[in-house]
């Protein structure tokens, strides 16, 4: 499917454009959705919709009063901060523990490899109501239902799986000669360990915890559950605000967190090029 | 790169100590769980409010969680940590909180303040007390709104829901039995007094839902109660059944075209359950004799129109505080709005909430 | 590296190397399993435990026992089958036990936890803690059905009978809507009242219409940005990749916004004239709804499988295939597709295990006619409070989940999961 060949017939063309056509269709369904949201973020008035002032680009159709309310609420204030610290030390605990365990994962005495990684991998299986439901069983038992502690733990369980995921992947095909010229050379497991292996997995830690980062950030059902208003998240509150109240200063958020996840996708791409570099591994 | 994570930790552990510090430093934090949105507010006007200007030593904190207020008082309870003080839940969830122990029982008349004449509470707030956890606070009802722009006549009777000749257009409805197989029986035809003995059979729950059947096409179900005066707000239905507060906003504060229909509103009551095990239990109750005393449920009403649930309230009912109207017509009391009214019958939904919901829900897939 | 004969060489220390080898790699095993182990343990206590107290809760039914020991013990003996009522020794126990339960207000708990299986036993409780209390002597059968007639009925008890062992299979028939009689007999709800059924299927059906509509949109564009060069192909896969970093809600958000009778589409198809004002489609709130934000939101996990199995494949086969002459539409068909099965397989059970258990989107935009079985589960935890149905249902669909996990698994291997 590369470029049309001067000698295609009539139909093979028609083909070829219907088919551009077809796929530049279905990419406006991805993207779309994301950019109309931006437009409506600016609305003077509190409806999810285009009004004739807007569409004439009359400076009155449009206000910022939305993004102003985001800002001074406390309530989305609160959801701020409990996002950013949950997801901040879910991170942590889900980052440190994953790469431990795919660096035990990664080594060829590892017994019951499949078993284990099928377990480790479980949060990212189960149906995240099945968690949820779980979770709030057994945390309202032993007290962590309603606390930040309880939230942290059962975000950072679900963002595990990524970072062991995404590490075991900056490993595969690693070669173990490495560690033992390393040795042999020398240089003792700690020197090896700063020198050889971290090098190797930073790109797959820093990128795995951007997918548990992200995980924890956009949650919204296991704190809904283990949750309570004191613990609400932007997506938590986003949740109850649509239920209950339908106001722009959602979509203001929605435009706020469309431009995260953009930077968030930058970051990722970054990284993926300069591990593509490192390992040698040419852009094919 | 190593400083700047450990500054970061350090800011976040030094803000989250910041925090225990300042609530450890008041004298007493009451967490109190109530609706949010207006209804909190007006919680706020009538009682937060003052009692912090007469109590230096307390903060009310708001906790928005009332819609989820049963689950997660169990969940508390389970784990033995109850963080909240104070909780606004409708009758049927204080009944129920009750059965599972979750509430803490009361003695109204050691608990409350008198009526000003010296009626105690329990003879003032009357038969509202319908568990012995449960304090009254407000009646509301549920009853419906219909857009006067949109009807050729005007919609006199509940039935009028049911008359898809006279009134076309989709209606709004709650995704719930309670209320609306009611309806559907007064308006086939069953004698008002003998609705829950009807409905109490499998044939009854069968012919109040052939009855909601016949609109079942036009209606649009609501799950929550802002719902309804959206749809209505913007013309997405004709009528729908809402709580007559929410009207009321709708009405008098936005002066969108819509009125009241009153006939057989169904009232319900509103009030507070103090959870069992709670840390501040005397705070809480110094709080509460103010809070519900006469003068303050009668100022609640300033707020949002809903009736005060004592006796000696109704005559201080003023007007409303920002707009200036008399409330009292707005009341779901007044007499000429309750001609013909249904009160919620608790013990009949308690037993059969469970079954009649799976009948419904089911009945909704088909 | 070492043969058979190696085993009589002796290393520096004088161990046999076997021995000093097997001690190694015994080490190096130890090792690998300690690094894992922090992980290990960290899931097993927030994750692992929690789903297996939620399939003991499924189960658990210790509260009658609990709350009625003497009742309990009492009703071993009676046989439910024999059409009369239980004895006065029952009776006594039961009122024994009733004015411990009303001083602990437990009376009220064991009515909620029956009224379960049958409706009225909550109220029947409710009025026994206060009435028992006054039946200070015998005929205890005697005045305990004078003080509500429901204690007459031979079903009553055979319900609190039915439900004295700690252990219940009925939240697990209660989620297939079956329930056991006293005889023993397994009876089916009439197709009326199923609704957990009824659920279960439709939660299938639409997860599979789901799936295929994201193989359907996914596929031309997996197929495109494979074979294009890698710098566009770069660029397309972002696009692909943005609304899989978006946030879940912002994009239902989108859709509320854009399906809405008053929204975004609807204003369109006006303002060109395709319907009139009164005529707005309705495309929110029901299973069209759910249908289109789903696909929406799951179409990256359909594309990128799909993408990573078509970038293997050699363009040179399609190239070889016409040039032996071949129409283009056999040679993709024939030559072309059949390697892409796997990268098929792969995203539509992923899309599918993810669809089936789908609970935020369905509950804002799916209405009545677009709700998963997940929405009824947050409804028995939140709202009917009926924790262990909402148990068993969790279980049902977790072992729904992990078959075709296991599936997925015979497939693609999950130690080939690929991130993004």
């Amino acid at each position: 499917m590369a470029a049309l060949p001067p000698y295609a017939s009539t139909p093979e063309r028609i083909w070829y454009y219907a088919f551009r056509i077809i796929c530049a269709a279905v990419f406006f369904f991805l993207i779309f959705p994301l950019m109309v949201i931006v437009p409506l973020s600016f609305n003077a008035v509190p409806f999810f919709t285009f009004t004739t002032e807007m569409l004439a680009f009359d400076p009155a159709g449009y206000s910022t009063k939305w993004y102003l309310d985001f800002f001074t609420n406390l309530n989305w204030q609160g959801a701020v901060w409990n996002s950013f610290v949950i997801a901040f030390f879910a991170t942590i605990l889900s980052a440190s523990l994953g790469t431990l365990a795919a660096l035990g994962l990664s080594r060829p005495s590892m017994p019951y490899r499949t078993l284990i990684m099928s377990i480790l991998i479980s949060p990212m299986i189960v149906p995240l109501i099945i968690s949820a439901a779980g979770m709030y069983f057994f945390y309202s038992r032993v007290g962590l239902q309603g606390t930040h502690l309880g939230v942290i733990l059962a975000h950072a369980a679900l963002g595990t799986p990524f970072v062991v995921i995404t590490v075991t992947a900056t490993l595969v095909g690693f070669d173990n000669n490495l560690i033992r010229a390393a040795n042999s050379l020398g240089a003792s497991p700690t020197r090896t360990f700063f020198k050889v292996i971290v090098p190797l997995i930073t790109p797959g830690v820093i990128s795995g915890a951007l997918f548990a980062f992200i995980t924890s950030f956009d949650e919204v059902v296991v704190v809904l559950f283990v949750g309570s208003f004191e613990q609400r998240t932007i997506p938590w509150q986003m949740f109850s605000g649509i239920r209950e109240q339908i106001s722009p200063t959602i979509l203001a958020v929605a435009t706020l967190l469309t431009l995260v996840s953009m930077l968030m996708l930058f970051a990722l791409e970054l990284l993926r090029r300069r591990t593509e570099r490192l390992r040698g591994i040419k852009n094919t | 790169m190593k400083s700047f994570k450990s500054a970061l930790i350090a800011a976040a552990v030094a803000s989250v100590a910041a925090g225990a510090v300042t609530s450890a430093q008041a004298d007493t934090e009451l967490v109190v769980v109530s609706w949010g949105g207006a209804y909190s507010a007006s919680q706020q006007g009538a009682y937060h409010d003052p009692y912090m200007a007469a109590n230096s030593g307390v903060t009310i904190v708001n906790d928005d969680s009332s819609n989820a207020a049963v689950a997660k008082l169990r969940a508390m309870n389970e784990a033995g940590n109850v963080t909240w003080d104070l909780v606004d839940v409708v009758a049927a969830d204080a009944i129920r909180l009750c059965d599972e122990g979750l509430a803490e029982i009361i003695d109204h008349d050691k608990v409350l303040a008198p009526a000003p004449d010296g009626t105690p509470a329990s003879e003032d707030f009357g038969d509202l007390i319908v568990s012995e956890c449960f304090i009254p606070q407000i009646v509301y009802s549920t009853t419906f709104g219909y857009r006067t722009d949109m009807v050729s006549s005007t919609p006199t009777s509940v039935c009028d829901v049911f008359d898809l000749a006279k009134f076309p257009g989709k209606r709004a409805l709650e995704k719930n039995p309670i209320n609306n197989m009611e309806w559907a029986l007064l308006c086939d035809g069953v004698a008002p007094d003998q609705v829950y003995e009807v409905l109490g059979t499998p044939a009854g729950v069968e012919k109040a839902l052939a009855k909601l059947g016949t609109i079942k096409d036009n209606v649009v179900w609501w799950t929550k109660g802002a719902q309804t005066p959206q749809l209505l707000a913007d013309g997405e239905v004709v009528m729908g059944s809402t709580y007559n507060g929410r009207l009321f906003s709708v009405i008098e504060e936005e002066k969108q075209p819509i009125a009241m229909l009153w006939d057989w509103q169904v009232f319900d009551l509103d009030g507070w359950i103090v959870p069992t095990g709670t840390k501040n239990k005397a705070a809480v109750m110094e709080y509460l004799r103010f809070a519900t005393d006469t003068q303050r449920l009668a100022d609640q009403a300033k707020f949002i129109s809903y009736g005060p649930a004592r006796k000696s309230s109704a005559p201080l009912v003023g007007k409303h505080a920002t707009l200036g109207i008399d409330m009292a017509p707005h009341m779901p009391t007044d007499p000429a709005n309750s001609k013909t009214t249904l009160l919620y019958n608790y013990e009949f939904w308690a037993d059969n909430r469970d079954d009649i919901d799976e009948r419904f829900q089911s009945w909704l897939l088909q | 590296m070492q043969n058979s004969a190696s085993a009589a060489i002796v290393t520096a220390d004088g161990q046999p190397l076997k021995v000093s080898l097997a001690r190694a790699l015994r080490r190096q095993r130890m090792f690998a399993l300690a690094l894992v182990a922090p992980l290990f343990i960290f899931v097993a206590i927030s994750f692992i435990i929690p789903i297996a107290d939620m399939l003991f809760r499924s189960v658990e039914n210790g509260i009658v026992e609990e709350i009625l020991p003497q009742t309990v013990k009492a009703l071993e003996s009676w046989d439910e089958t024999s059409g009369e009522l239980p004895d006065e020794a029952v009776f006594a126990a039961m009122v024994a036990d009733l004015k411990v339960a009303r001083k602990e207000r437990t009376n009220t708990k064991v009515g909620q936890r029956l009224n379960y299986e049958r409706s009225g036993m909550s109220s029947l409780f409710r009025g026994a803690g206060r009435k028992a209390g006054r039946i200070k002597e015998a005929p205890y059968k005697e005045q305990l059905i004078k003080s509500d007639k429901d204690w007459g009925k031979i079903v009553t008890w055979q319900v609190i009978k039915q439900f004295s062992p700690n252990l219940t299979p009925g939240y697990y028939l209660a989620s297939v809507d079956a329930m056991q009689t006293p005889e023993g007999e397994i009876r089916f709800e009439d197709s009326e009242k199923a609704i957990h059924t009824k659920l279960f299927i439709r939660t299938m059906i639409m997860s599979v219409v789901i799936t295929l509509m994201t193989l359907l949109l996914g596929f031309p564009i997996a197929y495109l940005i494979a074979t294009q060069p890698a710098k566009i192909g770069n660029l397309l896969i972002i696009l692909v990749l943005l609304p899989f970093w978006t946030s879940l809600l912002v994009r239902t958000t989108s859709w509320i916004a854009l399906l809405q009778q008053q929204g975004v589409i609807n204003d369109i198809l006006v303002f060109i004239g395709i319907i009139s004002d009164d005529g707005r489609l309705t495309m929110i709130h029901n299973a069209t709804g759910s249908v289109i934000a789903m696909t929406h939101i799951l179409l990256p996990f359909m594309v990128l499988p799909l993408y990573s199995v078509m970038k293997t494949v050699p363009p040179t086969y399609m190239r070889a295939a016409t040039s032996l002459g071949a129409h283009p539409w056999p040679a993709f068909w024939k030559v072309y597709f059949p390697n892409t099965v796997p990268g098929i397989g792969a995203g539509a059970i992923l899309v599918f295990i993810l669809a089936i258990g789908y609970y935020i989107t369905p509950e804002l935009v799916g209405g009545t006619s677009g709700t998963f079985i997940s929405n009824r589960i947050a409804f028995h935890i939140q709202n009917s409070l009926n924790w262990g149905l909402a148990a068993a249902l969790g279980a049902v669909l977790l072992v729904i989940v992990l078959v075709f996990y296991l599936l997925y698994d015979k497939i693609v291997g999950i130690d080939n999961m690929k991130l993004g």
